[in-house]
């Protein structure tokens, strides 16, 4: 996973570079808004999302940049503005420009969590935050899974396990190695357990969707959504 | 630990749960609970509950009264007949001395330690149940209970209403991810049986814990009363809850040989352990007044330390397996009853059957009788008394409440005047 560069405009110094910090990422400084010198900052992987302090440039220019960055080829977003409040009534028909804003002087731990919070709804958190296999949906920020639709109520256990299995369709795993990648710990329960919570994720899962979690006959389970299935005990 | 913490506190907001039960049994398996709202449960799972144990019986002597709750987070589960967004989750706990060491009067405890002691021999105990009770109109004492589905003349219910509600137990068990083998009508009128798929033995400890308590809150629910009581109807059979046993070694089934019906040495000498240890665990196994009640010939309960292949009133049974199906090779013990601690019932019949592995016990030819069960709570608690097995598996500390928690059962029993006694001496002597 790489580290994901945000834009800042046009400096990051006290609250801004804690919140950087606190989210782990880097920044990119750009000390104008021109776009010439914001292109030469640009990586390959280009910007995660950007950070506009419009307090200290022109609130005009502010407002200009990131028209430009939205419009660009490699479009950047989120962007965070950074405000005074007087300049919140400025923001009227200008929501298109900007993703969320704080306001001066920033707080550093609300500007990480909204930065953080952004990035996740961008997608740019480092991974998928949901699986979805076979009518499966598992939600890996709020730890809900659901079949078709229908919320599971899971131990932890069995979602650690269907979390694992669902991480990796089609690859069969042995009952030890499942032990060991989900139980991760010496477990009073012995490899029949894991019999044991397949049986409960099945029963959980219901009759027509049961077959997820597929039994290869002496040796082990597979995750198959698409493939042919059997119920082996 | 992080992560799981994380996982119940997450899914306690998403899910919309307004309490979250903190579930332990005090020594005789009664069901306890606290109830903690979303607000302090950050703080509880991290520190655990305290509570004056002496408030509870068979928790702590007066001297060392306070107590802890410590949630088993991997045991965290929603109960499934409330309603979304007004959710109650439930999990089970140890208890614990206030410094975090292990307290004696917890069954949970005792049981994951005889479990810790066949870990370590290369041992898991798997064990299946088959739970029977009663379907009651209603539990008041005035009179002998009413089976729900003997159509008497003012029934307002049809006689199915009871099947119906044991067809809603059993769904509502597996959404809860518990396996239900199957589930029948047994012998009595109201008398109903649900068979559980093996667990290993905490697991299913706590998994009886829970299906009692579902099948009395879903009976409750319909306006009816289910009882896990022994012997509730004179001339009818009695609950019992036997219990399916088998021992793993890895992946393999230490019970699979090429002895008499299958069974290897192993085997062989967990059986003759159990039958030899059979009458001093019978006091855990079967420990109010009423057990022995059932335990009384003619019913195909057990009244003998005897093993056998077919024979319905063996104390031990070797099921029959089915053809290429070794691996589900199992001993079946008998006497239990769904009105024991499970943790404790499941501790003691492992002790036993080690005890016959580590000592090497010979088998006793099938269907002779090592001893008679003990007849009364009496008898079972002298035998007790007397066990080292017993002494050395569950610990001084609570065999010496329970001895003296019995003791006084037996009391206030034998001091009662019975309806037996008056209707039979009243009018003739």
């Amino acid at each position: 996973m790489s580290i994901d560069i945000i834009l800042c405009v046009p400096s990051c110094e006290g609250p801004v570079r804690k919140a950087f910090e606190l989210t782990g990422v880097t920044a990119a400084v750009a000390t104008s808004p021109r776009l010439n010198e914001i292109a030469a900052l640009e990586g390959d992987d280009g910007f995660a999302g950007a950070v506009v302090d419009a307090t200290t440039i022109a609130f005009t220019d502010a407002m200009s940049l990131c028209r430009q960055l939205r419009g660009r080829e490699r479009a950047i977003s989120p962007i965070i503005l950074i405000l005074d409040r007087y300049q919140m009534d400025e923001l009227t028909f200008r929501e298109d420009l900007f993703d969320d804003f704080v306001i001066a002087p920033a707080d550093a731990t609300e500007l990480a969590t909204r930065l953080r919070h952004r990035l996740r709804r961008a997608g740019h958190d480092g991974g998928a935050s949901l699986i979805e296999q076979g009518g499966l949906t598992i939600n890996l920020e709020t730890y809900q899974a659901s079949i078709a639709g229908r919320t599971l109520d899971l131990t932890y256990m069995e979602y650690e396990l269907l979390r694992f299995l669902a991480t990796n369709p089609n690859r069969v795993f042995t009952r030890e190695t499942l032990l060991n990648r989900v139980w991760g710990y010496e477990y009073y329960g012995g490899a029949r357990t894991v019999d044991v919570h397949v049986r409960r994720l099945r029963a959980k899962l219901g009759e027509e969707h049961a077959h997820l979690i597929q039994t290869v006959r002496s040796v082990g389970y597979k995750f198959g959504p698409n493939s042919n299935w059997s119920l082996g005990e | 630990m992080q992560s799981q913490a994380q996982y119940v506190l997450r899914t306690v907001e998403e899910r919309g749960v307004r309490f979250v039960q903190f579930w332990f049994t005090d020594v005789l398996g009664r069901h306890k609970a606290f109830h903690v709202t979303p607000a302090e449960l950050a703080d509880a799972l991290d520190d655990g509950m305290t509570f004056d144990g002496s408030a509870i019986d068979g928790f702590s002597r007066v001297q060392e009264s306070d107590v802890l709750a410590r949630p088993d987070l991997t045991t965290f589960q929603l109960l499934p007949w409330h309603a979304e967004g007004a959710g109650v989750a439930s999990v089970f706990c140890d208890i614990v001395q206030i410094d975090g060491t292990p307290f004696d009067g917890c069954p949970r405890q005792q049981l994951r330690r005889v479990l810790a002691g066949a870990h370590e021999r290369g041992y898991t105990f798997y064990v299946a149940p088959e739970i029977e009770y009663f379907y009651f109109h209603s539990l008041e004492t005035s009179g002998a209970p009413v089976p729900v589905d003997r159509g008497s003349y003012f029934d307002l219910l049809p006689d199915d209403d009871a099947s119906q509600l044991r067809r809603r137990t059993v769904l509502t068990l597996e959404e809860m991810g518990i396996g239900v083998e199957h589930a029948q009508h047994e012998d009595a009128p109201g008398q109903h049986e649900i068979d559980l798929r093996y667990t290993d033995a905490l697991t299913m400890a706590d998994t009886v814990m829970t299906v009692r308590h579902v099948i009395k809150e879903l009976a409750r629910q319909s306006g009816l009363a289910a009882s896990f009581m022994p012997k509730p109807l004179s001339h009818e059979q009695g609950s019992g809850m036997h219990t399916h046993l088998s021992l793993w070694t890895e992946e393999t089934n230490a019970f699979v040989g090429d002895g008499p019906y299958g069974l290897s040495t192993v085997a062989q000498q967990f059986i003759a352990g159990l039958v030899h240890h059979a009458a001093e665990i019978t006091a855990i196994t079967n420990q109010w007044v009423n057990s022995y009640k059932r335990l009384v010939p003619g019913h195909e309960a057990p009244v003998n330390s005897a093993w056998a292949r077919f024979e319905p009133s063996a104390l031990v049974r070797v099921p029959t397996v089915k053809t290429g199906r070794l691996e589900s090779t199992r001993l079946e013990y008998r006497a239990p009853d769904p009105a024991a601690n499970p943790y404790l019932a499941f501790a003691v019949i492992l002790a036993a059957g080690l005890r016959g592995i580590e000592g090497g016990y010979e088998l006793p030819a099938e269907g002779s009788s090592a001893a008679p069960l003990p007849r009364s709570l009496a008898e079972a608690v002298a035998l007790m008394e007397g066990s080292a097995l017993l002494h050395e598996t569950l610990g001084e500390h609570l065999v010496t409440w329970f001895l003296r928690n019995k003791r006084e059962e037996w009391a206030s029993y034998r001091s009662e005047v019975t309806p037996f006694e008056l209707e039979r001496y009243l009018p003739l002597l």
